[in-house]
């Protein structure tokens, strides 16, 4: 008899006793849900919260490649177009891309290390809360004008303070996953021997709570010269220069880290366990997190191929370690996953595709990412760094959507249908390149970067962005109907027949 | 029939691996990147400052500190002598929990918890004896923002503490985990406190 099934029979028969029982109020079960430690409702709100956020995020991206169809004309007002190319860049990695990836790390870690609940439940859902309420915030000083730059100071105060609570909640739930990995593993399990996934997650939560004290401490000396003085720190038009560099690369590659681990940990699925090199893979994944060193010392490492073999050398070294250190780990564990699949000649799975695909796209967007910081190209303050942010922050959406599929069943306990996840992990992905791939070009003729009125440049501005904007328009419909799909599924579907093997692979490969 | 769903049932025993520990360590992390990362901005800010001659005319300085503002070094010195002696009543506890004295690791700790309170006071003395405002300018702003941080940490510690001392107070002697993380995070608070006081209070 699988756990499941010990699970579900155990439910049978409490079920007969429960049903004489007064049944719940919709009140009293939403208090419940919201005031759970249960780490798999923790980490659904997570989930579903980032998902609405994504559409939201989406619909933000295509209105702000509509409003640059045409450079002559507005659609949306001047001042509020600076306030949207900042909240794309909020959105994208502190809405979606890192809660996302915490809310599967919070709901599967537990159960891949054998943990009977995430280490300081309550604390993860104070981090919850936090983070959530810091959105709110946010969004609502961005919907007044009071992002970085803003015109409205108390707008802009309630904006420091909205990502002060995001910082804190994020800072929270890392710090129960990195617990659970590190402490609450069942007895025997080594740290090498840690499913793939958990692996990631300790990876990725450590690098955020290295990574995002760093952004508190600068976000600290703007706030109070922002609440008090007003010129230290530049005011309003200074907090992007304190604290830009978390919405860029190599910050920003600290948020994919996990897909590495939910693409292994899918291919380890299909392989039966069997992975040649597994130890190669745990190196991968921390190879990534070399985009810490990088992202604490704010360092924008550049290379220049002109003149002396000295002095490109000079910056060719810091340029490699700090810019391409973390490809050679996406590279790792893609070459591996192959490699397991090829010699195992594993049956497809439907989650494969779209964690496959946002790998890829991460890949693509670190090496877009590569190509921006060699000056020679001159793309800087170009949309070509719109781009990669795309690339990789909708490639963490796309391997999010591989997760929920995989793992969904486990959280959830039913199974969601594979073709729908099929056609929309491959929707997903041409949303992705649509949303991406037409500004690697339009940096390349220098379309400036958050810009929306008075540029032009000699080729089809109108196709680029009309590209972008159903591109990220795309997007937004791929989510719904996931969203849609999956609470269907969950709600609904055949119970699952996943056992909890599924959820591990085999440590001697 | 029954319809409904559940997810896996509990997994196996779980063996907690100093959890106390592991936590205090990432804490101790998380407050040692947000000073340094402070104090980095600070040192960014100091060395870009304009130059100035001195009184005498016989070097030219930094134009960071203003001139009319002077560290009360008594008190800042008498903070860095509390942070050694937190870490030392803070390991006696440890020592005793070892032993499973719960009355001296109460007794420690409850030192510990007065030497915070104290460090709290002298925090509070040296603004008072500085007599700046936030809105004075560049250095004072800063000032304010990077102390009030090492202030949360303190108070953060504090609570640490507390909950230390509640828990060998209710009878937990043997609770060494926690007692030897609580150590832990008084050491570190006290480097960081100390890379605070030379920077802000010795180098200036």
């Amino acid at each position: 008899m699988t756990a499941l099934e010990v699970s579900t029979s155990a439910t049978s028969s409490s079920s007969s006793s429960e049903s004489t029982a007064t049944k719940p109020t919709l009140l009293t079960a939403v208090v419940a849900y919201l005031t759970a430690s249960d780490h798999k409702r923790i980490g659904r709100l997570l989930i579903s919260f980032s998902a609405i956020f994504a559409v939201g995020t989406a619909i933000e991206g295509a209105v702000l490649g509509a409003e640059r169809i045409s450079p002559s004309s507005s659609l949306v007002d001047a001042g509020i177009i600076v306030q949207l190319f900042s909240a794309l860049r909020f959105d994208l990695i502190f809405s979606v891309a890192i809660p996302l990836m915490l809310g599967l790390a919070v709901a599967v870690v537990p159960m891949q290390v054998g943990a009977r609940a995430i280490a300081f439940a309550r604390s993860a859902m104070l981090g919850f809360y936090l983070w959530l309420f810091g959105v709110i915030l946010v969004g609502s000083s961005y919907l007044n004008n009071g992002g970085p730059g803003g015109g409205a100071t108390e707008m802009v105060d309630l904006f420091l303070a909205g990502l002060g609570l995001v910082i804190a909640g994020l800072l929270l739930i890392s710090a129960s996953v990195a617990t659970t990995v590190l402490a609450s593993r069942r007895a025997g399990m080594t740290l090498i021997e840690t499913p793939i996934f958990s692996w990631s997650a300790l990876v990725a939560s450590i690098s955020l709570l290295l990574t995002l004290p760093v952004l508190a401490g600068a976000l600290i000396y703007v706030a109070v010269d922002h609440t008090y003085e007003r010129a230290t720190f530049g005011a309003t038009e200074g907090v992007n220069a304190w604290i830009g560099w978390a919405f860029t690369s190599p910050q920003i590659f600290i948020v994919a880290i996990p897909t590495l681990g939910v693409l292994a940990q899918i291919v380890a699925t299909m392989t039966r366990g069997k992975q040649p090199l597994r130890a190669g893979l745990f190196v991968g994944v921390g190879l990534m997190s070399t985009a810490v060193i990088g992202a604490v010392t704010q360092s924008s490492h550049t290379v220049n191929f002109s003149g002396n073999i000295s002095d490109i050398l000079k910056s060719l070294i810091p340029y490699l370690f700090f810019n391409d250190l973390s490809i050679l780990g996406v590279l790792v564990v893609l070459g591996l996953c192959l490699l397991a699949l090829k010699k195992e000649r594993a049956k497809l799975n439907a989650a494969f595709v779209p964690a496959f695909l946002g790998v890829g796209m991460v890949f693509t967007g670190m090496v877009g990412n590569a190509g921006y910081k060699i000056i020679n190209l001159e793309l800087s303050n170009t949309v070509f760094e719109e781009g990669v942010l795309v690339y990789i922050c909708y490639g963490v959406l796309l391997s999010g959507i591989g997760a929920v599929a995989h793992f969904g069943p486990r959280i959830w306990g039913r199974e969601i249908p594979s073709k729908p996840v099929l056609g929309l992990g491959l929707l997903g992905f041409l949303a992705t390149v649509l949303a991406s791939l037409p500004y690697f070009i339009a940096g390349f003729v220098d379309q400036p970067a958050s810009v929306a009125n008075g540029f032009d440049y000699s080729g089809p501005i109108w196709l680029w962005n009309s590209l972008v904007a159903a591109g990220h328009a795309l997007m937004a419909l791929v989510v719904t109907l996931f969203f849609a799909l999956a609470a269907k599924s969950f709600r609904s579907g055949p119970i699952s027949t996943a056992t909890s093997a599924d959820l591990f692979e085999s440590v001697n490969g | 029939m029954n319809t409904s769903a559940t997810a896996l049932g509990a997994g196996p025993t779980v063996v907690m691996r100093r959890p106390a520990l592991v936590v205090a360590g990432l804490l101790s992390a998380v407050s040692a990147m947000l000073i340094g990362s402070m104090l980095a901005i600070w040192l960014d800010f100091r060395s870009n400052a304009p130059l100035r001659e001195s009184p005498d005319g016989s070097k030219m300085l930094r134009d960071w500190l203003p001139e009319n503002i002077k560290i009360p070094e008594v008190a800042t010195n008498t903070m860095m002598m509390t942070f050694v002696i937190t870490c030392v009543m803070a390991q006696w506890a440890v020592y005793s929990s070892r032993r499973n004295d719960s009355k001296h690791v109460s007794l420690a700790l409850g030192v510990v918890l007065l030497t915070e309170i104290a460090l709290v006071n002298a925090q509070f003395a040296v603004y008072t004896q500085m007599g700046i405002g936030v809105r004075d300018g560049s250095y004072m702003t800063m000032f304010y923002a990077v102390t009030a941080t090492m202030l949360a940490i303190i108070i953060v510690c504090m609570g640490f503490t507390l909950l230390a001392l509640f828990r060998s107070i209710a009878g937990r002697a043997g609770d060494r985990d926690l007692v030897s993380a609580h150590a832990f995070y008084c050491y570190v608070v006290s480097a960081i406190f100390a890379a605070l006081w030379l920077v802000v209070y010795v180098q200036k």
